[in-house]
């Protein structure tokens, strides 16, 4: 029992989540664990579909059942497991002690409302504050993340803010409760490349001010680099690779990170041709027996098809590479 | 002289305040104010509801008082909408009738609003099995064949009509109560459908989901981030329906299910009317123009309302 980390903010151990199609079942999400500790930030990487968007919404129980079914594991926050709290406690805690920043800010505004009614929300209902002070707050969250104008701005509509301010708004919203974890799903994909960096920055600012924990889900290794201090990185479904930022980048231990590396053009020399992964990520309602990464891998062998767990390769580095388990090659 | 007075004024202190309201009703209030077509529309609406109610009470004929000796004349001082051919007076009869229009139209928008909205919110909103056995409801009020359906209620409830004859001192007979009570029944349905259409379509949207994540209660995500969203279609289908019930209370008077002579409606007065529009065309004319007056109005009104409500569309 001491053995688990008392410091572990969220600790998820075997999530699989699944959903029911007509084309058969999908296994989105296949056995996943980790945990996060206060204050900590960990990247999710990986390409369309590999799972991290669907781990996410499974923690704060935002998938659409049907056709998705959480099968098992558990989310332990703070002693409440996420997985099986009953409603209405969960929805304390969603916008209050967890907070989630969704990828498009253009969509995820309602058009209808202003701005301010949207924005102390959580105050009104978590906090039951009255509406001039949850006003008040609303107008130094917005000052906080860096609207001009905020009290005037408060009252105008979402279809009058451009996607950058938009999605200091969504921020802004998501951080007026001072929530213990953040969720970031993809935040900077849909704004434009000056704009992604001043997000990125404000969130960092804004973690460090509050000490919060951060899930920073994106497919983009760069973003990671500057943000978090640990990564996992997910391939159909399941983690692949689990270490801190620097060994991820210095020693990747599992032949998926590395091609991943080997695809970002900011890091190859000019000229040279860019480094693509082949074929296609694996069809997920047809799992395969083994390392999934199989038929794109480079070094894979006949024996990688066998079941592969992921396992610590160096101190607090896992890789579920089962040729770099054995020592059999070295990246 | 003061150093204020010279500061370029770049932004107006009243610009802040310019809509102190800060519901979405207030400034849909605000915009609507705006729009002269749909406020005298509006004003119209309220002065013909005012005068159908009120002006019976005040003018010296009634709406009954035959004069079988004077028969159909054209407007006159004395009957200033001329008289049909049994000598009633046509404008207090025009009155009349547009009290049993307005109550049918108000019964019809309260049902498909209250009702229909909740209903088929909630329908699309839950989904599953729920939506499945909401809508199966409805279904089958939908097949039910709305003449047939209001004979039935005829008959099953002839037994009480007695009870409620105290109600045709207000000038609502019992058969107009069945009218109201298969109407309500009724007019729901579509509105239902098309507001479960519109719902299923938001509850995909990352600002629901977002709502969802803030933790916010089902309750309040329908009522609150959906409803609003859903209002446009919503309104243009109320001001369809309005005009919808107003013409099938008068083919429902036309089979006899609905008003009786000497009481009278807009759709009762339209087709005694029709009957002799060569001989007596003031008995057509002016029925029927109040009819389009109001239907113009309410169109219009509706239109305002839309635009009003859509903040995007009429933000400047």
């Amino acid at each position: 029992m001491n053995a688990s980390p008392s410091s572990a903010l969220l600790s998820v151990s075997n999530l699989r989540t699944s959903f029911y199609t007509r084309n058969g079942v999908v296994r989105a999400v296949n056995g996943v664990s980790f945990s996060l500790g206060k204050g900590e930030t960990l990247g999710i990487v990986g390409e369309s579909g590999s799972g991290k968007s669907v781990t996410c919404y499974s923690l704060m129980r935002l998938i659409p059942q049907p056709p998705g079914k959480i099968e098992s594991g558990s989310a332990l926050f703070d002693g409440i497991d996420l997985l099986t709290a009953p409603e209405e406690l969960l929805r304390r805690i969603r916008g209050k002690r967890i907070s989630m920043i969704f990828q498009d800010p253009m969509t995820s505004l309602n058009p209808y409302l202003r701005i301010e009614d949207q924005l102390i929300e959580p105050l009104l209902i978590h906090e039951r504050m009255p509406r001039a002070e949850a006003v008040k707050r609303g107008i130094r969250a917005l000052e906080e993340v860096g609207v001009p104008d905020a009290a005037r701005r408060i009252r105008g509509y979402p279809h009058e803010f451009s996607g950058g301010m938009r999605q200091r708004v969504m921020i802004a919203m998501a951080l007026i409760t001072r929530p213990e974890l953040l969720i970031a799903d993809e935040p900077t994909t849909a704004l434009d490349v000056t704009v992604q960096a001043q997000i990125l920055e404000l969130v960092k600012r804004l973690q460090q001010e509050l000490g919060m924990a951060v899930i920073w889900i994106t497919h983009d290794l760069g973003v990671v680099a500057g943000f978090c201090q640990r990564v996992l990185v997910m391939y159909a479904g399941r983690i692949v690779e689990s270490a801190s930022t620097e060994r991820l980048f210095a020693r990747p231990k599992h032949p998926y990170t590395r091609a991943l590396q080997s695809s970002i053009p900011a890091l190859q020399s000019k000229g040279a041709e860019l480094y693509t992964i082949p074929g296609l990520p694996p069809d997920l309602s047809k799992p395969l027996p083994g390392c999934p990464f199989v038929p794109r891998c480079a070094f894979a062998e006949e024996h990688c098809k066998q079941p592969v767990e992921l396992m610590e390769v160096e101190p607090s580095h896992h890789s579920a590479c089962l040729r770099v388990q054995r020592g059999e090659i070295q990246l | 002289m003061s150093v204020a007075a010279e500061l370029p004024n770049l932004t107006p202190p009243d610009a802040i305040e310019a809509e102190p309201g800060s519901s979405l009703w207030l400034d849909a209030w605000h915009r609507l104010a705006k729009n002269r077509l749909a406020l005298i529309s509006a004003i119209l609406l309220i002065l013909l509801a005012g005068a159908c109610f009120i002006g019976p009470l005040v003018v010296t004929n009634t709406y009954y008082e035959q004069n079988l000796a004077l028969g159909a004349t054209p407007p006159s001082a004395r009957h200033w909408l001329g008289t049909d051919k049994l000598g009633r007076d046509q404008f207090v009869r025009i009155l009349i009738g547009g009290r049993v229009s307005i109550m049918v139209a108000l019964c019809a928008t309260f049902v498909s609003l209250t009702i229909g909205v909740t209903w088929g919110a909630i329908a699309g909103f839950v989904g599953g099995k729920l939506d499945a056995v909401m809508m199966r409801i409805v279904d089958i009020l939908y097949s039910l064949p709305f003449t047939i359906f209001v004979i039935l209620l005829m008959v099953l409830f002839k037994d009480f009509e007695a009870r409620f004859r105290w109600l045709e001192d207000y000038g609502i007979p019992f058969n107009l109560l069945l009218l109201f009570g298969a109407i309500g029944v009724v007019e729901w349905l579509t509105m239902a459908r098309i507001v479960r259409g519109q719902v299923m379509s938001l509850r995909k949207q990352e600002f629901i989901e977002a709502a969802h994540a803030l933790g916010l209660r089902r309750r309040r995500i329908i009522f609150r981030h959906m409803i609003p969203n859903i209002l446009g279609p919503v309104i243009v289908y109320t001001t369809l329906t309005i005009p919808a019930v107003m013409l099938l209370e008068a083919f429902l008077s036309f089979l006899g299910l609905g008003v009786q002579p000497p009481m009278s409606s807009w759709g009762l007065l339209i087709k005694e009317g029709a009957e002799v529009m060569e001989e007596y065309p003031w008995l057509l004319l002016f029925p029927g123009g109040t009819l389009g007056l109001t239907l113009f109005a309410l169109n219009f009104l509706g239109d305002g309302l839309r635009d009003a409500l859509d903040v995007r569309a009429s933000k400047d």
